[in-house]
């Protein structure tokens, strides 16, 4: 048994778990990289959501940012698979037992270099899971090389110049179809956690595009990855705020009129306070002009971008049992009887 | 043409007719639908009573290019191909010429009316008929006309070959799953037909059939179908695919038959899921991905997807991840001859992925050895936790095969070591890659198990008993010394080969689709006085009777469809000791081995 800590001052959730429950190993990524604490922000997020880790699975394909899961979520099923393919794994397990969360968690390079085209499949098959991209623009354990994500223009140091356009995750999410599309940046730990928790109720594939700095590699000023640039130009779409379905709305919480009310899937609700742009992301179009408007205005625009919590997944589309999971199913289920045999022979001439 | 050109000379043995036991060759145009014409043929003949077996030789195309059908019949009972055929049908402006000087000496040409060519040749009987005439004529509605022509030569053929028309009419209901109208159109074509040849054509050639008794206790399969049909009774859960000839036929067999023999009236929801996916990279990633998540999972594909799929076989014989995949072969190297068949992926697949890495193959022998290896197969994934493939071919899977009736699975699912939350309880300790019962297969867990202590972190990275992340040489090297242990636990898994032996000096070690060809040889190099005996491999690795075989025979050929004899290779890697007995004989030109080809490669080694 992993030993839940009892100590009368540890707080658990109505799970009955402490934050500890929620760990994984001790991190091997760089000090001060990005990603580490988005792991942390995972684990804040399952935690507060009383998630039960082993109802969870998580995925990653190759790369600093896919090493991740290895270090949060230690009770939960983890599949550290092929650089590029996390997608497909993900696509197959989910069948297993389709009643588990899951949480992948890719890079740029995993997810936009290598992994380009599972990336826009699993997006337009809407398998449920929530995928974040921690995005730094460059390879890590490889040494610093460009990813695509990173911008036209960017010097670095052994590299030299990338005269390539980048691509952007958060369009080729859109273009894609994605049901849930949301960017946000590590050094907003209370945005990242709100985000992760609202994308765990979505039933449909989320995005969530991460700018996560490389401080060894990609962390000087002028990069649009690092935490410089990202503090002077976030631009929060809106205060957000997650409210689970166990959890009802007080009246008067939220000051009428400036807010937008998104019910997922499961009942949750994301409560959106509107900022200066007063962003509606259930709207398509406005999502595209937004995404459009931030590149050409050089910001970084963070939140929610675009949601549409209806959309069949594809375990809806598979028409699974609701009650019980195919990898528990037996013999009986699964053979067909005896007398079955003569129809096969007789499908034959 | 108003008169039908009969031209009459040198018949064979004049007056002596050849019964049951001639090949005959419709040449046509791919997508003109003579496949159904051919089928037609092939099932009535079955019906018929007569040895029957049908090969398509088709193009890498559409439509348009030209594509021949051959059917052997043979009151022996062989099924192989052969090289030479008696009869032929022209229906193909393209390859007139060709097909036409193709006739064996004494045979019989049969044209349709509307290609104007020179007949040079006076040695065999040659039939002209208004092949277009019929269609014209019936009732079909204009769009389907040039489909139904092609049964002009069906109805030519059964009056001129003496084809039960009974028969005919049953293969049609078959194909047309007893709709109405589709074998009225048709069977109207046909008949018309019979009558125009009855009426105007006089039988010069010795070829027809006769009525016998030898197809009863066989059905017609396809290999393809077959694998599919059986992996829906070995409880296949999962499937991913990506289209690619000659396999898609074993991912469609599932798809289209599944619902039948799994949903069941008020059933909540599917037993098993299928996604078509993006490329053969994404399809065996999902099967994988499945396989872990505690499914029967498979995928399908042929040489180039193998290709493909390499990494992630790699990842899963090393996660050790149940995955079943079956590689109908086509010849290679790269896309090859994609519409030929091959045993060209043996070597590559055995080894398939980058550092040590051997792979269970299983080699199904016809189709309902496919059907048989469909749910076997799984057993043995999911009792080693590691990928396992069907080595099938495009003769066997795409061809239609007298075979044995499909057999129920005569061994209840074996799941493996798999535990779940009650079996967990049971245990103070498990840890995920653990040799507990020294055999070298661990025990896993599927996500969902609700246990505290279940969860386990998957990965390719180099790994302790506790799938936690290690780099230790000591870790790596016992973790890959146990993985060769379980491959050669493996073996007590593994169908054994079937083995005709009656003490004889020399010996034939075969595979899959070849088997018609070697059975046919054999009587073959017995009636010039060379006795042989046979051992049918059914997998790799090789169980005992192997060695057995190859120790008591002086001289042992193996025969295979490749270049470099590939089975022998891993044969003289298994077997050193008995390298210089082992001969290869590799035939690598797209085509179904002849026994004529066995016969004499042997024989000229014997010399």
């Amino acid at each position: 048994m992993t030993e839940t800590a009892q100590m009368p001052n540890v707080q658990l959730n109505l799970v009955g778990l402490s934050k500890n429950d929620y760990r994984g190993a001790p991190t091997t990524l760089c000090a001060g990289c990005g990603h580490n604490s988005i792991s942390n922000q995972i684990i804040a997020a399952a935690y507060e959501l009383n998630v039960v880790p082993e109802e969870m699975i998580k995925l990653s394909g190759i790369g600093c940012s896919s090493k991740s899961p290895a270090y949060f979520l230690n009770r939960s099923f983890g599949f550290n698979s092929l650089h590029g393919r996390m997608p497909s794994v993900a696509t197959g397990a989910m069948f297993g037992d389709h009643r588990l969360r899951a949480l992948a968690v890719s890079g740029d390079g995993d997810t936009t270099n290598i992994g380009m085209g599972q990336f826009k499949h699993i997006m337009r098959r809407n398998v449920p899971m929530v995928y974040i991209v921690e995005n730094n623009g460059v390879y890590g354990l490889t040494k610093g090389q460009f990813s695509a994500t990173a911008e036209k223009g960017l010097r670095l140091k052994y590299q030299g110049l990338n005269p390539f356009t980048p691509v952007d995750v958060v369009e080729e999410a859109m273009a894609s179809g994605a049901t849930f599309v949301a960017r946000s940046f590590a050094g907003d730990a209370n945005q990242v956690k709100a985000l992760i928790k609202a994308a765990l109720s979505h039933n449909g594939l989320a995005i969530l595009d991460i700018i996560s700095p490389c401080v060894t590699f990609n962390n000087e000023d002028d990069s649009r990855h690092s935490y410089g640039w990202g503090r002077e130009h976030q631009e929060p779409l809106h205060d957000f705020t997650f409210v689970p379905r166990e959890q009802e709305i007080q009246v008067g919480e939220f000051p009428e009129g400036t807010t937008k009310t998104v019910t997922m899937h499961d009942g949750a609700t994301i409560v959106l306070k509107k900022l200066d742009r007063g962003h509606d992301p259930t709207s398509r179009s406005a999502a595209m002009k937004l995404i459009d408007d931030a590149r050409n205005e050089a910001v970084l625009l963070t939140g929610l971008i675009y949601v549409e919590p209806n959309q069949p997944s594809l375990t809806d589309v598979a028409e699974l049992s609701t009650n019980r999971p195919l990898n528990r199913l037996t013999e009986a289920d699964l053979r067909p009887d005896k007398s079955m045999i003569e129809t096969a022979n007789a499908m034959m001439f | 043409m108003a008169t039908p050109q009969v031209q009459e000379k040198q018949q064979p043995e004049t007056g002596k007719a050849v019964v049951n036991d001639f090949s005959m060759t419709v040449a046509t145009k791919n997508g003109s639908g003579s496949q159904t014409s051919n089928l037609t043929l092939l099932r009535a003949l079955f019906k018929m009573g007569i040895p029957v077996s049908g090969k398509n030789l088709f193009p890498s195309n559409i439509q348009g290019l030209p594509t021949w059908y051959t059917i052997r019949l043979s009151k022996k009972g062989y099924l192989a191909r052969r090289a030479e055929h008696e009869i032929v049908v022209a229906m193909n402006e393209d390859t007139f010429v060709e097909d036409l000087a193709s006739v064996a000496p004494g045979g019989a040409f049969y044209y349709g009316d509307h290609l104007k060519f020179e007949i040079n040749r006076t040695d065999i009987s040659v039939y002209s008929f208004p092949a277009k005439k019929f269609a014209k004529d019936s009732s079909a509605p204009a769009t389907l006309r040039d489909y139904v022509a092609n049964m002009a030569y069906v109805g030519v053929l059964a009056h001129m070959l003496e084809i039960d028309m009974a028969k005919i009419r049953e293969a049609l209901e078959y194909h047309f799953d007893g709709k109405e109208k589709p074998i009225a159109i048709n069977m109207g074509v046909i008949e018309a037909a019979y009558e125009w040849a009855k009426a105007n054509l006089s039988k010069s050639d010795p070829y027809r059939v006769e009525p016998m008794d030898e197809t009863k206790g066989f059905i017609m399969a396809d290999g393809n179908t077959a694998g599919a049909l059986g992996s829906i009774f070995g409880g296949l859960q999962f499937m991913a695919w990506y289209p690619i000839t000659p396999a898609s036929s074993v991912a469609e067999g599932v798809s289209h038959n599944i619902s039948k023999f799994r949903d069941k009236e008020g059933q909540d929801g599917k037993t098993y899921g299928i996604v078509q996916a993006e490329d053969e990279l994404a399809a065996i990633g999902m099967a994988v991905g499945a396989g872990w998540s505690g499914l029967r999972a498979m995928t399908s594909t042929s040489g180039p997807g193998i290709s493909l799929m390499t990494e992630f076989v790699g990842l899963a014989a090393y996660a050790e991840i149940p995955v079943v995949i079956w590689d109908v072969q086509r010849v290679g190297p790269s896309t090859g001859l994609p519409t030929r068949t091959s045993q060209g992926d043996i070597i590559s697949t055995y080894f398939l992925g980058h550092g040590d890495t051997k792979h269970i193959m299983l080699l199904p022998g016809s189709a309902s050895e496919c059907f048989e290896f469909g749910w076997k197969s799984f057993d043995i994934a999911e009792r080693m936790q590691t990928p396992v493939f069907v080595m099938s071919d495009l003769d066997l899977g795409m061809n239609t095969w007298m075979t044995k009736p499909f057999e129920y699975p005569n061994t209840p699912m074996d799941r493996g070591k798999i535990l779940w939350e009650e079996d967990l309880e049971k245990l103070s300790d498990w840890q995920r890659y653990k040799d507990v019962d020294g055999d070298g297969i661990p025990y896993r867990t599927a996500p969902g198990n609700k246990h505290p202590r279940s969860a386990w972190f998957a990965r390719g990275t180099g790994h302790n008993d506790n799938a936690k992340y290690s780099e230790r040489s000591e870790d790596w090297e016992k973790n890959m010394m146990r993985l060769k242990h379980k491959f050669e636990t493996a073996v007590n898994y593994m169908p054994k080969p079937e083995v005709i032996s009656s003490g004889n000096k020399v010996g034939i070690i075969s595979y899959g689709s070849t088997d018609a060809a070697i059975l046919e040889a054999r009587d073959y190099l017995a009636e010039g006085g060379l006795q042989t005996d046979y051992l049918r491999l059914r997998a790799v690795p090789f169980t005992s009777e192997v060695k057995d075989f190859i120790e008591k025979h002086d001289r042992v050929y193996v025969v295979e469809m490749n270049r470099d004899g590939q089975m022998n290779m891993i044969l003289r890697l298994e077997y050193p000791e008995h390298t210089t007995k082992l001969i290869s004989l590799a035939k690598h030109d797209g085509m179904p081995l002849t026994a004529n080809w066995v016969k004499e490669a042997v024989e000229l080694q014997e010399k």
